[in-house]
Formats: C-alpha cells, structure tokens, sequence
C-alpha cells in the first residue's frame, strides 16, 4: 500500500473538464513534484486532495483511507495533509507570528508547537527577525517563507506545495528550494507542484509530467532530466 | 506643487461649490435658527466660518511646506476665502435679482438677509467678505501663533462652541446657578462663551503638566475580588452608574439620546463580530434587530388576541413579562442568525451583501403583510409592548432608569466581544477575513466560525431591539427600515472596523450628535454622506482603529502605509 496515493481523479469545473483521471502516488520521507505548463491542471490537483474542491470521481487515498470522505478542517485535523496554496496568501493584518501560531490552530500538544516554532525560525532566519511585524508589510520572499513555516507549524504528515518560486528572484527562488529539501531532509513528505521544471525536478525524488489535465509521463526526476520532451517543453533546452 | 495663488483659486472653487451647496440645500438657513453665542454667532454662520477655515487650510497643503509659514501662506489662504466670499455675494446678488426659487427652493430673501448680516446694499456684502476673510485668518494664523499657544486656543475655541451647540446635553451636567451664568435659553451667553474659552486654554496649556501625574493615576488600581482594574475605569463606572440617578427628570432628555446612542451600541458590538472579526458583509442587520423587537412586543402586548389564545392555551396565561422573553428573544435571535448563515456560506463580499440586503427586506415586509396582521400586528404595529419589573413592584419606566438596562447589556456585548477576540474562535474569524480559503487549508472550520459569527451577532442586534421596543412602549415596521443596517454600518466604519472602543466613538458621532442637532435630522443623510467620504480619504483606519503590533523597523520602511495598519 502506498502513502499516499490519488487514483483515476476527475474534477470539473461547470463543464470544464480540468482533471481526466489523474493518478499519482507519494511514498513516505519522497519529494515528489507535479509539473506542468499554466493551466495543466496542478493547482486543481492539490485543490482536490486538500477537500477545496470535490472531485466527481476517483480516490485520493492516505494511508489506505480515502480523504474524500472529510471536510478540508478534518483532512487537516484527522490526517494532517497541508496544503501552503500559491501566491504567498498570507494573513496580512496579523503579525508573523500570529500567521504562525495560525499553522498551529488544531493542535493540542502546545510543547511541540513551541518546539516547531523554533524550528521554523531556524529555517527562516528572517521571520523571527520580523516576527511581531505584521504580514502584509512583508516582502514577497518573505512571505513565502512565512507560508511554508505555516504550513510546517501544521505538524504535516504530507505537504502539498503549490508554486513556492512563483513571483520570486531567482536568487530567492534558489534558497527557497534548498530550505525545501532541508524540510524534506527533517522528515517531511513532500507533494510540490511547480512551473520551474528545473528547480523542482533538481530536488525531486520522482514526478510527475502534467499536460491539459492528463498524466503524460511519470519516472524518477533523473530521467525526466534526461528526457527529450522534458528538455525541450519544460527546461527550455534546444 | 502649485503657485500660490494657483493653489488659492483651487481651493476656493471647492470652497465656493461647498459653500453654495449648504446655501442652496437650505443648511445654512435651518443652522441659522441656532444661536450659539448670544447675539454673537449663530450655528449657520458657524458652518460658513467652517466652510472657509477649510478652504484655507485646503489652500496651504496645495503649496510647498515652507512657504506656507511666509507671505505667500496669508496670500494663498485669503485669496481663497475671498473666492469662496465672491461667490456668496454673485449668490446673494442673483437671488435679489432673479428668482431662483423655482430651482432651488431655498434660494430665499431669508439667505440673502442672513449672508449679508441683515444690512442692504454694498455693505452688506463687505460684512459678509469681510466674516468670510476671519475664517481664512483663522487657518492661517494657526501658522503664526507659537506652539503650543495654536493648538490650546484652537481646541479651546472648538470645546468652547460644543459646548454651546450642546446645551441641551451639557447643562443637566451643570449646577443651575453656573448653568444661569453662562447659559441662554439657546445657547451660551458672551461672558460665558469667554468664560469657558478662558477656562479651556488654561486647561489645555497646563494639560502636559498634570498628564505625568495623571499617568500615575492610570497604575493605580482597584482589587475588586479576585481581579484589580484600573483606578480610572473604576471610576469611569462609578459615574456612568451614579449619574443617571442623580440627574434624573432633568437629564431625560440626556438619557433619551443616550438610550438610543447605547442600542446602537449594541448593534455595533454585535455587527462588529460579523464584519469586523469574520468580515461578513452583512447588509441586511436590521433583521435581527427586528426579530428582538418583535418577539419581545408580539408576546407581551394584550392586543394581538391570536397570540393570547395561543399563549392562553400553551401555558395558561395570555401574556409574557419582560424577563420571561429576553431568553426567548436570544434563542429566536440565534436561531435565525443560524437561519441566515446557513444559505450564505458559499457567497462572499458583493453577493453575502445582496443577499442579506434582501434578508432584511424580507423581515420587514412579512412584518407590514397583512396576512400577518394577527400575529405581528400589520403596519400599524403594536402597542402595549412590556417594561421591566422588578420583583412585581419596581417598574422600569423612565429613559435614565432604561439607561441601565442598556448599560448593563452593553458591558456583557463588550465583554463577550473581548472573549470572543482573544480566544480561538475569534482567531478563527480573524483567518476567515483575511482569506478564506487558505484558513481551510489551516484546519479551521468556516461553517463553525461563519455561524457563530452570524448567530452571536444576531444575539445582540436581538437584545437590542427587544430593549428599543420595550422602551418606546410601541413598535410599528417602518422603524426597521435598510437605513438602521447601514447606520450601524457607518459608525462601524467611522469608529474603526474590528475596534471595540470603535464603536461607541462611531455610535456617538453618528447618532449623539444629530440627536442633540435637532437642526440636522432633515440633512442627517447628507452630512453621514459627506463625513463617510472625508473619513474614507483621510482616516480610512477609523477614529480609533484596532490596535495591531508592528515592529519600528515596519514602521520605517513603509512610513505612511502603515497608516493603513495602524501603530500600537
């Protein structure tokens, strides 16, 4: 039985058809990214396994327990799957460390998440500098930090990433990505969705190739590397 | 940045329309009727000298900082005035020349006599140029008078003219013999009007020097059981409960603004907790507000014999005491915040507003339909509605004695209001405002803190309704109209959204004042029109905005854009 696993997924929108069966699996301690061009579908995805949208059909399955049937508090209470949505949405008029006392909310082992609190500060140097400064005063880079340590503070068992390099500096865009695999290193299972196919498929395990709501192609992130298509579609290389 | 006399003929063509707008719209006029000081100023007047102490101050910030303080400042702000004066007299001239009064009814002889100071002819537009120019010496002398002589004598003039705008509040406060010394039967006489001003600069010069003992004053404390509050707000409670006691007949009038003043109150904690904390824009408020007043008259009132039979029969008495309902005002309150919570879920800003807007309607027009005449009374609406007893003997009956009531039931709004902002639940609303979605994605239950939201809110607009009815003795639909959500919804704004002391800032300035303005009621809408849009591009945070921790290095950085977020 797989960790996680998302089988035969179909999501609509009206009578848009955005997800044509997806199926994908993430085994425990992975990074495991989902690339794909604008509109392919990634998004919707994690969407999908965090409850925010219902799916018309499929099986998203944690543990062997499908999370279709809970409400997205309850995935996040009873499963602990998180969910850091794109965009840096952050809760601007509360200060960082409200934001992520926030990441906290359902949780009662009120040591530990003292303990987390401190881990996040030691990834995110920058936020304990700011930490009584109000979010919305922050600068992009920052408060994307701010919503991965969030979504971190949440204790995740499996932590859906949805485009952390979107609007950043390329420098940024570096250090976020190593922080990233540190996080992994910790521990974390991690599902990252991203639009840099050559950030994401450097610090993969596996992924997963997404195109027009369709699985394309799925291997280690080494041969996606490697790939032809891959190359050319995604990493821009002749 | 303009030249100055570029900069004086912008701000006197907003002056001027300003200015003409009161003429024309018929404030002056109706404000005129008012004497503040006796044969002295009259409240129009007062406005007019307003209208051009603006314009000139409205001048000086269209020109470079450091001229403003130099020749160029005088000339700047008195050109403006005079523009503003220029465009009095061509009105004053028109109206004695041509009739406009089919245009504008208020384009009167009456205008005319009270712009030109009652004097015909040439002089009376030099009187009236010449009291425009006062109010432009005014805004820019502020510049030449050394600090802190400028900020003293202006505050000390504004509180002086309060006061006489206030009679009818400030004198119950005052003993009769003081109140005879300084006081007509309209406003303050002139030795008065010098008393007080004196007595205010003296106040205000000396403030900074007893400021640091009064701070020592604030640490003191009062242990009352288990918990010490603060020695000022003791005594804060102390007066708001031994005042209407003492006051009584003579201050009803007092208390009667007060009461209405204290209800809105209510309803401002209440829709604070709906669109301060969980930002639900709910339009449709006076709903609830409705339903409390309704519940509370339907079962106490005699006259409704469907209900009396019901009641006769269920319980075997025909009719309900005060405290027998307030419980089932909360319940029914609750129930039918839950009702309206519940369709609304999925919809947000514009459509939630839409829709609650027709919420409200909803509840006022099944209150005036006839088919439900036997049960809430129809459009006429009921009277007969129950007052308070205390004990089968006490009965509450006068507006200081409801005061209170009212009281009492604003501190539990508030202290439910503090609860409920500093503990989880109050997070969990606070997340759903800021963004919804990602609030999900954090575990928190939107359906939970949405309903609670609406049903807590609900709660209180309920208990305030069932005090409004029982203490206007008799209901009828028209008093629930769309114009109390959105009254309730200004003085959100104008107090600060999400601030609790907000609130009674707001509640005060929107619905104190144009009580104790009786001159205001007819151009109530006009004035909440134009305070809103000044308080929008000016003080958009509120008068006393929720407090939010920023550290100074944010406050460095983005300077004024933490105006917006507001300092501890």
């Amino acid at each position: 039985m797989a960790y996680f696993e998302v089988r035969d997924l179909h999501v609509y929108y009206g009578a848009i058809h955005a997800l044509k069966g997806i199926s994908l699996r993430v085994e425990e301690g992975e990074i495991v990214t989902l690339i794909g061009a604008n509109g392919a579908g990634k998004t919707t995805t994690l969407r999908a396994i965090s409850g925010l949208v219902r799916p018309r059909s499929g099986q998203i399955l944690f543990e062997g327990e499908d999370l279709l049937r809970y409400k997205p508090h309850e995935i996040v209470t009873q499963k602990r799957v998180i969910h850091v949505p794109e965009g840096r949405r952050v809760f601007a008029r509360m200060t960082v460390e409200e934001n992520l006392y926030m990441g906290a909310f359902t949780r009662t082992d009120r040591d530990k998440v003292e303990e987390d609190l401190e881990r996040v500060y030691q990834l995110f140097p920058r936020l304990k500098e700011r930490r009584r400064q109000l979010a919305g005063t922050l600068s992009g880079g920052e408060q994307q930090m701010l919503a991965i340590g969030r979504g971190l503070m949440a204790a995740p068992r499996l932590l859906l990433m949805d485009e952390p390099s979107m609007g950043l500096a390329p420098i940024l865009v570096e250090s976020i990505f190593e922080t990233i695999q540190e996080i992994n290193k910790q521990g974390t299972t991690i599902l990252l969705v991203e639009q840099n196919a050559h950030m994401a498929l450097q610090i993969a395990h596996r992924g997963y190739v997404l195109r027009t709501g369709e699985i394309v192609l799925h291997d280690t992130a080494e041969n996606l590397r490697a790939n032809e298509m891959v190359q050319k579609t995604y990493l821009g290389m002749a | 940045m303009n030249t100055p006399l570029r900069a004086a003929f912008r701000a006197g063509l907003a002056g001027s329309l300003i200015a003409l707008h009161l003429a024309l719209v018929g404030m002056v006029e109706a404000f005129n009727k008012r004497e503040i000081i006796q044969d002295t100023v009259t409240l129009g007047q007062l406005l007019l000298l307003g209208v051009s102490i603006g314009t000139a101050l409205y001048a000086l910030q269209l020109i470079p900082q450091e001229r403003r303080a130099t020749r160029d400042g005088w000339l700047t702000a008195l050109v403006s005035v005079s523009v503003v004066s220029l465009t009095l007299m061509l009105l004053s001239l028109a109206i004695q020349t041509i009739n406009l009064r089919f245009m504008f009814q208020n384009a009167s002889k009456e205008l005319v006599r009270i712009l030109t100071f009652h004097t015909p002819g040439v002089v009376g537009l030099v009187k009236l140029w010449l009291f425009i120019l006062v109010g432009g010496i005014l805004g820019v002398g502020y510049l030449f008078v050394p600090r802190p002589w400028n900020r003293v004598l202006s505050i000390a003039a504004g509180a002086t003219l309060i006061m006489g705008v206030m009679r009818s509040i400030v004198t119950p406060l005052l003993p009769d013999l003081l109140v005879d010394a300084l006081y007509t039967a309209s406003g303050l006489k002139r030795i008065g009007a010098v008393v007080l001003f004196v007595l205010w600069s003296a106040i205000l010069y000396t403030y900074p020097r007893w400021k640091a003992r009064a701070q020592t004053l604030q640490t003191l404390e009062v242990r009352l059981g288990p918990r010490t509050i603060p020695l000022p707000v003791f005594l804060g409670i102390v007066v708001l409960f031994a005042l209407p006691a003492i006051l009584r007949e003579e201050g009803s009038y007092l208390f009667e603004v007060l009461d209405m003043v204290g209800i809105y109150i209510i309803m401002g904690f209440g829709l604070n907790i709906v669109v301060g904390y969980a930002g639900l824009l709910d339009l449709g408020y006076v709903a609830f507000f409705a339903i409390g007043a309704y519940t509370m008259a339907v079962l106490s009132t005699p006259e409704l014999p469907v209900v009396r039979e019901f009641l006769t029969q269920t319980i075997g008495r025909s009719t309900l005491n005060f405290w027998e309902i307030i419980p089932i005002v909360i319940v029914i309150s609750l129930i039918s915040g839950v009702l309206l919570g519940v369709p609304v879920l999925k919809t947000h800003g514009d459509y939630l507003a839409i829709i609650t807007l027709g919420f409200g309607e909803i509840i006022r027009l099944l209150v005036i339909s006839d088919l439900l005449k036997p049960i809430l009374g129809g459009a006429q609406g009921i009277t007969g509605v129950a007052r308070p007893t205390f004990f089968g003997k006490f009965v509450i009956n006068e507006s200081w004695e409801y005061f209170y009531l009212i009281v009492i039931t604003i501190g539990i709004a508030l202290y439910i209001s503090v609860r409920l902002r500093d503990s989880r639940a109050g997070r969990a609303m606070k997340a759903i405002r800021e963004d919804e979605e990602v609030a999900k994605a954090m575990g928190i239950d939107h359906v939970a803190a949405k309903l609670s939201a609406f049903a807590t809110g609900a709660v209180m607009a309920g208990l305030a309704g069932a005090l409004f009815s029982s203490r206007l003795y008799s209901i009828a639909p028209h008093s629930f109209n769309v114009l109390i959500s959105i009254n309730v919804l200004c003085l959100l704004i104008v107090g600060g959204m999400g601030s609790l002391p907000g609130v009674v800032v707001g509640a005060l300035a929107l619905v104190g004042l144009p009580e104790v303005l009786r001159e205001f009621a007819e151009f109530r809408l006009l004035v909440y029109g134009a305070a809103l849009i000044i308080m929008m591009l000016y003080k958009p945070e509120g008068l006393w905005p929720e407090r939010a921790r920023v550290s100074p290095i944010a406050k460095e950085v983005f300077g004024d854009r933490l105006q917006q977020l507001k300092i501890e």
